[in-house]
């Protein structure tokens, strides 16, 4: 607000929502995503994409993040609902062990990143326990209720990261 | 002695696939190919508003999104006997042509060309020979001696950096692996800029569908695109010309690395024309309707029997009565309740019933289709078969094409009966996106030129009777025939089937007991190591298998890291 030209310019931040919405708990992460892009606004450096269970269509979005930020269903062999944030180290791990049902397809994209020198430089994981991946469009009541928080953990990274995304009420959109 | 394997999974995308083989005196003797998912997309779409239907349907898969949409609105539209403005025609034909030109390309270099490129072996490579082989091959702008060392000091940091273990499927230094040193490095090269490339085509459907990896575009009716040539907030001047150069782009790739790639790789594979022909009845549909109904097509399909061009059969239009009643499915082998014999998709019933893995009797989720009664293959080739068959200007001149080189390679000539093969699935699937590339041309200038007479048409209302009514639809997608089969009451979906390309392809044994494509394709493949499987992959990946699509739920209970189990 200087008017100093910004040297450092803001980190521009992915959240992807990842899972098959068609497989109950499976699409969590998905869900979530579209209620972020529903009910909020970002700024110009965040971008939210409702990945489904996509591979290389999300080579170009996550080679442009210098943040990505993962939503998704993980098993980890907790009691589901059981919310994980893996970071640093913990990630690779992530992907080597097949927790997530679609990182198949994600870690063949990082891979590819890795190679052509355009991996994000933070890769944040947020994951919720399932409880059942039978085909269905709802969340189950126990995945269902820790959604809240799930989506409070991730807008808590937005703002460590310097974004405050603003909630649309009906006022602000009326206005 | 017989030794069996298990491979499990065999994709490296939406995994799910495995592969059981009897190894006699280092050859296959019999194989099995059994889905390890459940699969319920139909009953989630039971009662639902067949204009929605297209919405779940894309989510079906994470790889086939927009062709599973696509075919949906189709069936609808089938079945309501509504027509499609040519506008939007053209724009869902683009989107298809991009779509699958972006499929085919990541196919081979991302997810099968390290079954035959040893990535090790080209940090060994002269990269001035490298060059020097390359631009004897093609006059590809990014064949320099310069470019070859830089992606050779590319992979020496990447293999230094211990991270090669994300290529997990790699059989470095496998027996196999014949490629010179020259030939590995430069097919690296084209990996790492196909990457670039495929995102190009991407982006195409990015502008097209509104959105990716999930179009918006679409619409039971037509597209919601608005057009307005002056306006850059719809699809506009600046808009069109952006995707003609991208479009541009992605031809000169094709036609300058992948398909050249496929054909020097194929001559120095030759001994691979001889594996996996597996079952030669052929079956594809025609796509890119030209007129607003789909009676006239930019891309024939049809039936070829017995791998004889001269039995091709077309098929001719969106109601053509030779395609609706020729396709049933058993669940005989598979995971489902059944004793009605093979089912047409109307009348399908997709109800579990899970045994063990029984190599006598159901051993698979998928189900078993046929085409009056026989097997069927699916897919690129099957598809550049028919088109053969069927004259296709673009077709015959990309064949021909390929099957030159193939031929001043290998020093030999090489027929088209070659394409019968494990390798011959690969060279047509380059010959397809070569064909592929050209026709997205044409639809963009049949686009541009409508426009310009006026006609800014994108969607017809579709309204629903009271009553019955039914419908079908179906798609050439990457991996070949696709339909979709839909019973409507009311206005509410009351039945609806998918009979995807991954389903004929993997299907287990049919009605009769007779064995599917993959399995018919493994049949003699050689095995030099029963640990180290590379033979089997190789033939089955040339298929380019889909397992989310075949069968539709994740089971992360199985889902452990690929095994291969010798017993």
């Amino acid at each position: 607000m200087t008017g100093i030209p910004d040297r450092n310019p803001a980190p521009r931040i992915l959240v992807l929502g990842l899972g098959n919405i068609l497989l109950s708990d499976e699409g969590v992460g998905a869900r979530l995503a579209a209620r972020l892009a529903r009910d909020f606004s970002f700024d110009g450096n965040v971008e939210v994409i409702d990945g489904g269970t996509s591979g290389m269509e999300l080579l170009e979005p996550i080679a442009e993040c210098d943040v990505l930020i993962v939503v998704d269903a993980v098993k980890t062999g907790k009691a589901p609902g059981t919310l994980v944030r893996l970071t640093g180290n913990a990630v690779p791990a992530f992907f080597m062990n097949k927790v997530s049902p679609h990182q198949v397809a994600l870690s063949d994209v990082l891979a590819s990143l890795r190679l052509t020198g355009e991996y994000p430089g933070e890769v944040i994981i947020h994951g919720i326990e399932p409880e059942s991946l039978a085909t269905g469009l709802e969340l189950t009541h126990t995945v269902g209720a820790r959604r809240d928080e799930l989506l409070a953990n991730v807008l808590e990274d937005l703002e460590r990261l310097g974004h405050r995304p603003r909630r649309f009420t009906p006022h602000s959109s009326a206005a | 002695m017989t030794n069996r394997i298990i491979v499990d999974p065999v994709t490296r995308i939406e995994g799910h696939l495995r592969i059981d083989c009897e190894i006699n005196e280092g050859k296959v003797s019999k194989a099995w190919a059994s889905g390890q998912m459940w699969r319920g997309i139909e009953l989630i779409l039971q009662g639902r508003d067949p204009r929605d239907a297209w919405v779940f349907a894309q989510r079906i898969c994470g790889v086939c999104t927009t062709v599973h949409a696509i075919t949906s609105v189709r069936a609808v539209e089938n079945a309501l006997d509504l027509e499609v403005p040519l506008n939007a025609q053209y724009i869902r034909n683009m989107i298809m042509a991009a779509h699958a030109l972006h499929d085919h390309i990541v196919h081979f270099y991302h997810l099968s060309a390290l079954d035959w490129v040893d990535i090790v072996s080209a940090l060994d490579a002269d990269p001035k020979q490298a060059a020097q082989l390359a631009q004897s091959l093609s006059d590809w702008h990014l064949n320099s001696e310069q470019e070859m060392r830089a992606v050779q000091d590319r992979l020496k940091t990447f293999v230094s950096s211990g991270q090669l273990g994300i290529f997990a499927n790699g059989y470095w230094g496998h027996p196999a692996m014949k490629l010179p040193p020259e030939v590995n490095l430069l097919a690296a090269a084209h990996y790492l800029q196909a990457l670039e490339y495929q995102r190009k085509a991407n982006k195409i459907v990015t502008i097209l569908g509104s959105k990716t990896p999930h179009i918006q575009n679409l619409a039971v009716g037509g597209v919601a695109n608005a057009i307005n040539l002056d306006s850059p907030s719809t699809l506009g001047m600046e808009r069109l010309a952006y995707i003609k150069t991208l479009i541009d782009e992605i031809g000169a790739f094709v036609r300058n690395a992948y398909l050249v790639d496929v054909a020097a790789i194929g001559a120095l594979y030759a001994d691979w024309t001889q594996y996996g022909a597996g079952i030669t009845n052929y079956l594809s549909v025609p796509d890119m309707p030209l007129d607003t109904k789909g009676t006239k097509f930019a891309l024939p399909g049809g039936y070829v029997h017995g791998g004889d061009l001269a039995s091709f059969k077309a098929i001719t239009s969106y109601t053509d009565s030779y395609f609706e009643q020729g396709v049933k499915e058993s669940v005989k082998h598979a995971w489902y309740e059944g004793g009605k014999g093979a089912l047409h998709p109307y009348d399908g019933e997709t109800i579990p019933q899970y045994t063990d893995f029984q190599d006598e009797g159901k051993y698979s989720w998928v189900k078993a289709p046929t085409f009056y009664d026989e097997r069927a293959q699916v897919g690129p080739l099957a598809n550049v078969l028919a088109m053969a068959a069927a004259g296709h200007g673009s077709t015959t001149h990309w064949l021909d094409y390929a099957l030159n080189l193939v031929g001043t390679v290998a020093g030999s000539e090489i027929p088209v009966s070659a394409l019968h093969s494990t390798i011959g699935r690969h060279a047509a699937r380059a010959v397809r996106a070569a064909v592929l590339y050209d026709a997205l041309n044409e639809q963009w200038q049949l686009l541009m030129d409508n426009i310009a007479s006026g006609d800014l048409d994108t969607f017809n209302r579709p309204v629903f009777p009271k009553g019955e009514i039914r419908g079908f639809g179906f798609h050439e997608a990457p991996r070949g025939v696709l339909s979709h089969w839909v019973v409507i009451e009311d206005g509410r979906i009351k039945n609806y089937q998918a009979v995807v390309p991954t389903t004929w392809n993997a299907g287990p044994r049919d009605e009769n007991d007779a064995i599917g494509p993959y399995e018919a394709s493994l049949m003699d493949n050689p095995v030099a190591d029963p640990e180290k499987p590379l033979e089997v992959l190789r033939t089955v990946h040339s298929f380019d298998p889909c397992l989310a699509c075949a069968v539709h739920l994740v089971d992360t209970e199985n889902n452990e890291l690929i095994k291969v189990r010798a017993l």
